[in-house]
């Protein structure tokens, strides 16, 4: 079984280094990766409806010089004749040397990387994991902020079915030196099993709050998220608390000036558009990192990374 | 109340009283073409009281379902009515096809032939995780 990506755990720390410091030098020598997966192939799985994720990886393929086979909607392949993803998994990888795959079932991702025989990266699992969402938040994270410790990192909005605020908490519990701020309504709370694996166990300080007003003074990064229609089973639940919390310009003012405001978008109306021009939205930059992170790892699964001499490992 | 020995089979012993009958379902004894003694609420000097079962057949039996149900549990392997071999039963750090993932969103809620995973994820809550989708699993 060719090494796949799941979740960010799936990577060590010392990897994660790694993925950023090539994203870093493909920032700053663009050229030099053009043909670095040349006459390689990413297959886009994409069972869900994404523009994002999808767009962003075959962007980064397309900048590496690679090329891409693209399946949107399970309506349009074979999953809608009743494929299994196991079968998928197989016959796709025939065509390509590496899948992203996105689904709206959850564990999917692992089901198509055991029957694979190409690298697979999850793209999205329902509310499970999205790990290269997280790799871009790092990576945004360590550029706004120089580091990935010693920061205060408020979450607010969804932080039940959120699942980059899960996977974000895992990877960014990791390093030393962190303080989380939780906010949400009392039913959108992070689960206790997120609490207890990611904060509890290592002794990271963490404190829960209704108010985002009361804290927002206190943060280095501000992950806002969207309340997401797909993850209620109950419309009425998912229309009273769709605007718990809307970031203005006003609300910004009692913030650091130094302020990273993040969001995995799409945004609905959870961030005025009106904090887009303040120097500390970060979120279209996220989007960019995104893109970047991706070509990092496609080049790691290939084996296509480059060692400090410039020769491929 | 008496149970006669058995020749050839296997017993388990100290099953935490309450459990024995989650045991014979889950190890599917109610299929067996033998006979099986559920025995519940016997007076036993460690626990107070516990559940046994005999099986009068040599047939294989998943320690991992026993593990599961009640780490406290002892297999006791009976051939030509002596004691064999005595096992001391742990939970389990997988669990394969003994129980199903509750999650409406996991992958195995729709592709049936695909086995049912559960890690280890806590053993002093003796909490599984499904290994697709990480939902805790339903308890017994």
């Amino acid at each position: 079984m060719e090494r796949s990506i799941i979740d960010v755990p799936d990577l060590s720390l010392k990897e994660l280094d790694t993925l950023m410091d090539t994203a870093e030098d493909i920032i700053a020598r663009p050229d030099d990766y053009a043909d670095s997966c040349r006459r390689k192939k990413l297959a886009t799985l994409f069972f869900e409806p994404s523009t994002r994720t999808r767009l962003s990886f075959e962007a980064a393929m397309y900048e590496l010089g690679g090329n891409v086979l693209s399946v949107t909607g399970a309506g349009t392949s074979s999953a809608a004749k009743g494929e299994s993803v196991a079968d998928t998994a197989k016959t796709v990888s025939c065509y390509a040397d590496i899948i992203a795959m996105r689904h709206p079932k959850e564990g999917a991702a692992l089901v198509a990387a055991r029957n694979a025989t190409v690298p697979v990266i999850n793209a999205g699992d329902g509310g499970h994991c999205h790990p290269t969402q997280t790799l871009a938040d790092l990576l945004t994270i360590r550029r706004e902020k120089g580091r990935l410790g010693n920061l205060t990192v408020g979450l607010c909005g969804d932080l039940k079915f959120g699942r980059t605020v899960h996977s974000l908490i895992g990877a960014m519990s990791r390093y030393e030196g962190l303080n989380f701020v939780l906010v949400s309504p009392a039913e959108l709370k992070v689960p206790s099993y997120v609490k207890n694996d990611s904060l509890k166990k290592k002794g990271i300080p963490y404190t829960q709050t209704t108010d985002l007003e009361e804290v927002i003074g206190e943060l280095d990064i501000l992950y806002m998220t969207r309340v997401q229609r797909e993850r209620f089973f109950n419309e009425e639940d998912y229309l009273r608390l769709r605007d718990s919390y809307i970031l203005t310009p006003e609300k910004l003012k009692k913030a650091r000036k130094d302020l990273c405001v993040m969001h995995p978008l799409p945004r609905v109306n959870e961030i005025s558009v009106a904090v887009d021009a303040d120097p500390r939205a970060c979120y279209f930059k996220q989007v960019l990192n995104g893109k970047y992170m991706r070509m990092a790892l496609i080049l790691m699964l290939l084996g296509r990374m480059k060692t400090r001499e410039g020769e491929r490992k | 109340m008496n149970v006669d020995a058995i020749q050839n089979g296997i017993v388990i012993d100290h099953i935490s009283a309450g459990c024995g009958m989650k045991l014979y379902r889950l190890l599917g004894l109610e299929r067996l073409d033998a006979p099986v003694a559920m025995i519940t609420n016997v007076a036993s000097a460690k626990r107070g009281r516990k559940d046994i079962i005999k099986i009068d057949a040599e047939i294989p039996v998943d320690v991992n379902v026993i593990g599961y149900v009640d780490p406290g549990a002892t297999v006791n392997m009976i051939r030509n009515g002596e004691l064999q071999e005595k096992k001391q039963i742990d939970m389990p750090e997988t669990l394969v096809n003994v129980i199903a993932c509750k999650n409406p969103r996991c992958i195995t809620s729709c592709e049936q032939e695909l086995q049912q995973v559960f890690r280890l994820a806590n053993r002093e809550k003796k909490e599984y995780r499904c290994a697709y989708c990480e939902t805790k699993a339903a308890g017994l």
